[in-house]
């Protein structure tokens, strides 16, 4: 079986970047919407295909195989070289279609949304350049070229996060973004030199190898208590951290809501978030074997207090957007918390399975609810819950499609996100008890602020419009409708049977009394909703006033974001900044202004010496010709 | 060969030519005469050349030679010169030296 064509699929949107980004003045809106489209739908085609053809054919005695093919990038030594290339493997295909499915809709749905704006073209040579960056990021055979691609996915986050270039606070959150996730990408950097240096190798294949040099002997090294390796992927999974937006890194991700909506939805809730998910998951027979699951714990608790967290911090914010931000974040706590319970072989890997499913799943249905947030956004213009309510009479597609994204992510029975949030709570469950109480906790969490946003958004009082809102044009309708179909039939797919640790299926079950448990959990927290948001009363803000202090702690997301200021304003650039500025203006200026002016003082002393007489001037040069004459003289004569 | 006159007699002769220039490059205050006192330097070389040639290596040309390219060497000079002077004069009517101090500090 040949897959070396799959090199296409991250090449096709970069050729599109190149062509849209050079003449973007050149090309018209209504043709550069379908180049790009056309692209990425090329690119789509193409990820589905290798998928039908990998999972059916791609076994080898049980086992699924892992195709190679790249190329020598920069050749250094023998040892030491990067490599460029693409690998084949279950999460990497997985991957291809999650990302091409949500970046071919959302292309889709920018040719609606995006109408009339005055950077149209630009906008689309941007998504090209982030899908070609995810390709490359998914496709990638070794920690440095992953790294690339992480870095290049970022800088598109920040270029996109920055669309609306003319409204500063988008500038801030772009700049916010990037500064956050680059300073996590620090530890990455760090980390993949610590793993490479040690393992002698950057190739995931002599990494991942179980007979290989670190999963046998990662004992021979340590540091302070720990393998080196432990440290390492610590470090590598900082990266992670700061690309998925978990505690404590989380504070640039509702920032980033300043962008275009259907950016949100391609970057911010479905791909470039759960990077940190994949290397995890590319590297995890590394992360499950050195230290015995050392920096797995840690994945594994940074996983499930950020989901708890980002669930309390969701139920207080008002702006819808937001709203969905905290969500990803706290599903992207679930799917850490998976990999973190995961073990390695055959039914005990339901973890990987799970986090893996869910990625797939939730990439689905949060793309959904953020182009349906998208959708009423363009209709009544305003972000803010308080502006809307009663919009189902006027929107009845988005209406429906939000409502089946709400009930996929609040884990009703039959939708997509119920079979894979109960694979990653029955994984916790056989585990680890505290983790899956609380990820229990956070199920009837997230159904809870979810059917508040439907609810308030949907139905309740009727706002006073500017003009009668309308639905979307089908231009946006249609992917939305494609995903709805997707956040149901996403679930059926037998995952157990494509995607696992050791890439040896397996048959997993439902297991009916704790989807009966997550299920009704869920079921109190829509009802609550209901009770709280179907007619406008007064109990939000009575249990708002009940819970006091801890409300107002939530509202203003445990102030991080204050924190953060504190840190950087107080501690940095008042304290370390003020005593180096100090350092830089009295000791390192004053020596060379002193420099100077001793210079200046000499240079007036004798600068009589320059009489402007030639003769003067002749005079020295031939006294200067006679002394070393004398002098060569003397010294030839003795 | 010139009977009767040793070569060191000549020596001095033009020893002190050539410090007869360099004392009037020195000393002189008109920027022409400064000229000629470098002309006289010049010409001590120039007869040393054909001098030494003469009295040492009788059978030989290259000294005669030699003075023939000074002597144009000089007159180029001189014409470089005395433009150079020329349009001194034409900037500040005078080719004194002491009015030529200005390129100082």
């Amino acid at each position: 079986m040949d897959f070396s064509y799959t090199i296409l699929i991250p090449l096709i949107p970069l050729a599109l970047f190149i062509v849209l980004g050079i003449f973007s003045k050149k090309i018209p809106p209504s043709i550069s919407g379908w180049i790009g489209s056309l692209g990425l739908g090329t690119s789509f085609v193409l990820s589905w295909y290798t998928a039908y053809t990998y999972f059916l054919e791609g076994k080898l005695n049980g086992v699924y195989q892992t195709f190679i093919y790249k190329n020598t990038w920069l050749n250094f030594t023998d040892k030491l070289h990067i490599d460029m290339g693409v690998l084949i493997d279950p999460i990497s295909v997985m991957m291809l279609v999650v990302v091409s499915t949500i970046s071919f809709m959302v292309h889709l749905y920018s040719r609606g949304y995006m109408k009339g704006d005055d950077g149209y073209t630009r906008f689309f040579s941007y998504l090209a350049l982030f899908s070609f960056s995810m390709f490359g990021l998914v496709l990638a055979t070794n920690l440095f070229q992953i790294y690339i691609f992480w870095e290049l996915v970022g800088a598109s986050s920040f270029l996109l996060i920055g669309y609306y270039y003319t409204k500063p606070s988008a500038v801030a959150a772009a700049k916010k973004a990037f500064i956050v996730t680059r300073f996590a990408d620090l530890g990455f950097l760090i980390g993949i030199l610590v793993v490479s240096y040690y393992a002698g190798t950057f190739d995931f294949q002599e990494i991942n190898n179980l007979q290989g040099s670190i999963i046998t002997n990662w004992a021979a090294t340590s540091f302070m208590g720990l393998s080196v390796f432990t440290w390492g992927l610590i470090l590598i999974y900082m990266g992670g951290i700061g690309k998925s937006a978990m505690l404590p890194f989380h504070i640039w991700l509702p920032d980033a809501m300043e962008g275009p909506t259907p950016v949100s939805a391609l970057i911010h809730a479905a791909t470039m978030v759960v990077a940190g998910v994949y290397l995890v998951a590319r590297l995890f027979p590394v992360y499950y074997f050195v230290e015995d699951g050392f920096a797995l714990q840690i994945v594994a608790y940074i996983g499930a207090i950020s989901s708890l967290v980002a669930a309390v911090i969701a139920i207080t914010q008002t702006d819808i957007k937001r709203v969905l931000a905290f969500s990803t974040m706290s599903q992207i706590g679930y799917m850490m918390l998976a990999l973190g319970v995961s073990k390695y072989d055959g039914h005990e890997g339901l973890g990987f399975m799970a986090s893996m499913f869910h990625l797939f799943t939730h990439a689905m249905f949060k793309a959904l609810l953020f182009l349906g947030a998208g959708s009423v956004i363009h209709a009544i213009h305003s972000n803010e819950m308080g502006d809307m309510g009663g919009l189902r009479k006027y929107m009845p597609i988005t209406h429906i499609t939000f409502l089946i994204a709400a009930l996929s992510i609040a884990g009703f029975p039959g939708f997509a996100g119920f079979f894979s949030k109960d694979e990653i709570l029955a994984a916790a469950f056989e585990n680890n008890m505290l983790i899956y109480i609380s990820s229990v906790f956070v199920a009837g969490l997230t159904a809870f602020y979810m059917f508040r946003l439907y609810f308030g958004i949907f139905w309740g009082q009727e706002k006073q419009y500017k003009h009668t809102p309308h639905e979307s044009p089908w231009s946006m309708t249609i992917p939305m409708i494609f995903l709805a179909f997707m956040s149901i039939a996403g679930g059926y797919f037998h995952f157990s049977e494509y995607v696992t640790a050791d890439h040896i299926p397996f048959k997993s079950h439902l297991d009916l009394p704790l989807a009966a448990i997550a299920t009704s959990v869920g079921l109190i927290g829509i009802i609550l909703a209901f009770v709280f948001y179907k007619k406008e009363n007064n109990l939000p803000e009575r249990f708002a006033h009940a819970f006091g202090v801890f409300y107002k702690w939530t509202y203003h997301k445990f102030y991080f974001d204050e924190l953060y200021i504190f840190i950087t304003k107080k501690v940095l650039f008042g304290v370390v900044g003020f005593s180096a500025a100090w350092f830089d203006k009295y000791i390192v200026d004053a020596s060379m202004v002193g420099i100077g002016n001793v210079t200046v003082s000499i240079s007036n002393k004798i600068k009589g010496l320059q009489s402007g007489k030639f003769q003067d001037y002749a005079m020295s040069f031939i006294g200067g010709g006679v002394v070393i004459a004398m002098v060569i003289f003397y010294l030839w004569i003795n | 060969m010139i009977a009767g006159i040793n070569i060191y007699e000549i020596l001095t002769l033009t020893s002190i030519l050539f410090f007869i220039g360099v004392y009037g490059f020195f000393t002189r205050e008109n920027l022409i005469t400064v000229l000629l006192s470098i002309e006289l330097i010049l010409n001590a070389a120039a007869v040393n050349f054909v001098l030494i040639n003469t009295y040492l290596y009788p059978d030989l040309l290259q000294g005669a030679i030699f003075s023939i390219f000074i002597i144009a060497l000089a007159a180029a000079e001189t014409a470089l010169a005395i433009a150079i002077i020329i349009n001194l004069y034409k900037l500040i009517y005078s080719v004194e030296v002491k009015d030529t101090e200005t390129m100082k500090y």
